[in-house]
């Protein structure tokens, strides 16, 4: 399966654990991620009012190359799904601001391509059975708390991944790889997200909830998708492994490390070394 | 118990117009349940929580409105977006409020200096979208 790859500025750079790791993936499920041969930021965020233009040129762009690879476009991390998606729903329903945009571009775009999750695909079209037959290290043993946080899911008239409340596509993605999996009550509940530039306090008061919830349910490892999420639950922990015996170590992980570990990679792949929690001593447990 | 005082005056405003079009949202739907409130991860640092803030717009209070913080807490999470029984986009509204500040130069008042070490560190998906949201 030959798929059209976006991997935002965060992947070419501070996440590369998860790109690495999401490239290895998709070879052992045969999927051909093939990387737009130019792309640049997708804006962070799509705008919301009525009138805005400006912050739709950037992820039209993205959207309007993809179309010389195929009709969908594969995302990892939550922040460029959701921008892309939602741009993509504002150009197929606003003409007006469709003309505008592609006017600009001067490309042409009606939004026929279709922004697709890597998780997406992998329930959708690969299938949980196939994942679990690639697994040759099944994680048995270790108990996995899945997170989601907000912008792989919401709004959910738009975005449409799965339940915004309860989703559980992370959920069957665990167990196929052979982990215990934590009902996590917090999984969709924000990590204070961007505001950890401006108001870092806040966004710290946010993910210490989330943190003390997964280390009192006795979750060794927390998943996700978003670089934000990982940074922010990530950032916190060490302050607060640092600072007091509030918690245990959960380290913060993407879904396709876990899953690159299932199904065999080396080691010295999984990007540990990216993480400020170090996620090895919970990962020698499982004596892979 | 602060009096406040209504009028008919206040609820032609331009202004007020201003956000149910650039929101899209029409604010006499809210039925003040709370729901929005009560589900939002940044309540606890607000100076006027959403369903206040949907109350205040309903008045035609938006100068109330325009001095609060709580729109420039907003990170757009939707979680009250997605549990409005109403289906208002809370989100948007918010967004509306710092938009037309933010054409009007009033965006200023929001002095945007992040920590360096903390830019240093953080991925840049976090300071593209801090930097949209506290720009045009």
């Amino acid at each position: 399966m030959k798929v059209a790859y976006y991997p935002g500025c965060t992947l070419a750079s501070k996440a590369k654990a998860f790109d690495q790791t999401a490239r290895w993936v998709a070879q052992k499920l045969d999927i051909e991620l093939v990387e737009l041969p130019q792309w640049q930021c997708c804006g962070g965020l799509v705008p919301q009012v009525a009138d805005a233009v400006m912050g739709l040129l950037a992820p039209v762009r993205i959207l309007a190359d993809a179309q010389s690879i195929g009709d969908r476009l594969v995302t990892l991390c939550s922040f460029c799904y959701n921008t892309l998606k939602r741009a993509n729903l504002i150009i197929q329903q606003d003409a007006e601001r469709r003309q505008k945009v592609t006017d600009f571009l001067e490309q042409q775009y009606d939004g026929k391509v279709k922004v697709v999750h890597m998780l997406e695909l992998i329930r959708d079209e690969i299938g949980f059975e196939t994942v679990r037959s690639k697994v040759t290290r099944a994680l048995t043993g270790i108990r996995v708390a899945p997170y989601y946080g907000c912008l792989l899911l919401r709004p959910s008239k738009e975005i449409g991944l799965d339940d915004p409340e309860d989703p559980t596509v992370m959920e069957q993605l665990l167990e196929a790889l052979g982990c215990d999996v934590v009902d996590f009550p917090r999984k969709v509940e924000c990590c204070g997200s961007f505001m950890i530039v401006n108001r870092p306090e806040i966004a710290a008061q946010c993910s210490a909830t989330i943190l003390r919830s997964a280390s009192n349910l006795g979750a060794q490892l927390l998943v996700t998708s978003c670089p934000l999420c990982q940074f922010n639950l990530d950032w916190q922990q060490m302050r607060m492994l640092e600072s007091n015996g509030e918690i245990s170590p959960v380290p913060v992980l993407y879904f396709t490390q876990l899953m690159a570990m299932a199904m065999g990679i080396e080691p010295y792949l999984l990007g540990f070394e990216q993480h400020l929690v170090d996620p090895r001593p919970a990962v020698m447990e499982l004596r892979l | 118990m602060t009096t406040v005082k209504l009028s008919s005056r206040r609820l032609s405003s331009e202004l007020l117009r201003e956000i149910e079009e650039l929101s899209g949202q029409n604010l006499y739907a809210c039925y003040q349940c709370g729901k929005c409130s009560a589900g939002c991860p940044l309540a606890f640092a607000a100076d006027l929580l959403p369903h206040q803030i949907m109350r205040l717009l309903q008045f035609g209070m938006v100068k109330e409105v325009f001095a609060s913080q709580s729109p420039w807490l907003c990170v757009a999470c939707m979680t009250c977006v997605t549990r409005c029984p109403k289906g208002v986009d809370v989100a948007k509204v918010m967004e509306a409020i710092r938009t037309i500040q933010l054409r009007e130069g009033r965006g200023a008042t929001q002095v945007f200096s992040p920590p360096a070490e903390i830019v240093a560190e953080v991925p840049q998906l976090a300071t593209v979208s801090a930097f949209r949201k506290m720009s045009l």
